[in-house]
């Protein structure tokens, strides 16, 4: 698990007039769905951008609950920020994170078994999500509730939205569905089309992450590194 | 006094608190959800045992559905002599109730040989006809395997069966949860024509043409396959010393 972020060193104000999405807590959610993405800028929380990218319904509830986790665990670190003894604040967000996973995982059994059947072990993994301690260590441990929760929001939306993507096109390909419904007519089939059985396997996880990143890459230049 | 919160005391007391509130906070959760998780479960059991028998339930009508068909729950043991039999309505107290058996918990202990072990079965009626649903659990590629199978009352023919899995590969040996597989089960048989206990092979590369015995296997799930082959295998086997001793 890696902390390391690169994440905007935003000063606590003084100033109690600051407007509640003003500019710079707007660009706090912005930043992480484009040039600070998490997954394919910082290249954090890759593992379960393999994992659970199989089918879309999975990669949403997968995502409302990292939503839903960071969110709630950026505003109680942030809460208690000026408290927590630093010589054990890794294992205050450890235990913060785990308790909120546990509280997701827990509701879904209770009220969306299905769900939580076939996300199976994977919402317990939301624990050991990198991007999450690294928010904690990296932002809520030195920023204002407000500002904390849309950064958690903001970086929970740009792992969001790339685990939808890959998992539209491993579902798309893979199994010819998406969300559950077959898309691709069976006319297709009947011509000798053929769902690609590699877009299941992890690996495709992988290179089709790769494609999004070079296309994040060519079309913002800023994030070329310089040689 | 102000507060060193770099001192040990603050750190200890920090860490205390902290644990004490997120124990608390945890287990009232856990406390509260666990009926309705509970029922869930045993609705899913249900459902599964139900499809078996090709009755389509979900969770709102499981309950009602399972009372209707299923009228006899029965436990056996592995020499196939009955321990235990309840009807109507089910009490999830009654840990000898065959539908509170948990054959994956007996399955995992190692500790708990299999002939020690509990063989549940469900006792059902639909449209006059006896069926027995037959629990069974094993082992896949990545974690279990379990199903129910239906075989009609001559306890050779196969009714119909369902399977699922917790962690098979998605699009491989995860399609054993689907009708696909599992609706050529039907008209299947567990004997050979001397009725002498054969069981049913999910067979690699396809199952031969008119062999009652074998089923098509799933292309790249082999393990899975083969993990559904011995389960049934293994199994079957019990029920079938059962339905002997009951018969002879």
């Amino acid at each position: 698990m890696s902390t390391e972020t690169t994440a905007p060193e935003v000063k606590e104000e003084k100033r109690p007039s600051e407007p509640l999405f003003s500019k710079k807590n707007k660009k706090l959610i912005t930043d992480p769905l484009d040039d600070d993405n998490p997954i394919t800028v910082q290249v954090l929380g890759i593992c379960s951008a393999l994992a659970i990218t199989v089918q879309v319904e999975q990669a949403v509830v997968m995502s409302l609950s990292v939503v839903f986790v960071m969110m709630m665990g950026n505003l109680i670190i942030s809460l208690l920020r000026n408290s927590i003894p630093s010589r054990i604040r890794i294992i205050v967000q450890l235990v913060v994170v785990a308790s909120l996973v546990i509280v997701v995982s827990e509701t879904l059994q209770a009220f969306l078994p299905d769900v939580a059947a076939r996300l199976s072990v994977f919402v317990g993994l939301i624990i050991t999500n990198c991007i999450i301690m690294g928010r904690f260590e990296a932002f809520a441990m030195g920023n204002k509730p407000f500002p904390s929760v849309l950064d958690g929001f903001g970086n929970a939306l740009g792992y969001a939205w790339i685990l939808v993507a890959v998992a539209v096109v491993r579902e798309l390909f893979g199994s010819g569905k998406l969300y559950g419904f077959e898309v691709i007519p069976a006319a297709f089939y009947d011509m000798g089309y053929m769902n690609n059985n590699m877009m299941i396997l992890p690996p495709m996880a992988l290179v089709t992450v790769g494609v999004i990143i070079w296309i994040q890459r060519a079309r913002n230049t800023k994030l070329i590194e310089e040689n | 006094m102000a507060l060193d919160k770099n001192s040990n005391a603050f750190t200890f007391g920090f860490a205390l608190v902290m644990v004490v509130v997120v124990g608390a906070v945890l287990s009232s959760l856990a406390m509260g959800l666990k009926p309705l998780q509970l029922k869930n479960q045993a609705d899913k059991k249900r459902i599964d045992i139900l499809t078996a028998i090709d009755v389509d339930a979900n969770r709102t009508n499981a309950a009602e559905l399972f009372d209707k068909y299923v009228v006899e729950r029965v436990v056996i043991d592995y020499d196939g002599n009955i321990i235990s039999s309840n009807t109507g309505e089910v009490d999830a107290l009654d840990d000898k109730d065959a539908f509170n058996i948990n054959i994956r918990a007996e399955y995992r202990d190692r500790s708990i040989k299999p002939e020690e072990r509990n063989y549940p079965f469900y006792k059902c009626d639909k449209d006059g006809k006896t069926l027995y649903v037959i629990p069974m659990i094993g082992n896949g590629l990545w974690g279990a395997i379990w199903g129910f199978v239906a075989l009609e009352d001559d306890f050779n023919m196969v009714y119909g069966a369902s399977f699922d899995h917790a962690t098979e590969t998605p699009g491989l040996g995860a399609e054993i949860s689907l009708p696909m597989f599992q609706d050529p089960f039907k008209g299947k048989q567990i004997l050979d024509d001397q009725g002498n206990y054969k069981s049913i092979e999910v067979k690699k590369g396809g199952a031969e043409a008119g062999n009652p015995h074998q089923v098509d296997g799933i292309t790249g799930g082999t393990i899975t396959s083969d993990g559904v082959t011995e389960m049934l295998q293994r199994t079957l086997k019990v029920y079938h010393r059962f339905f002997n001793k009951n018969n002879a």
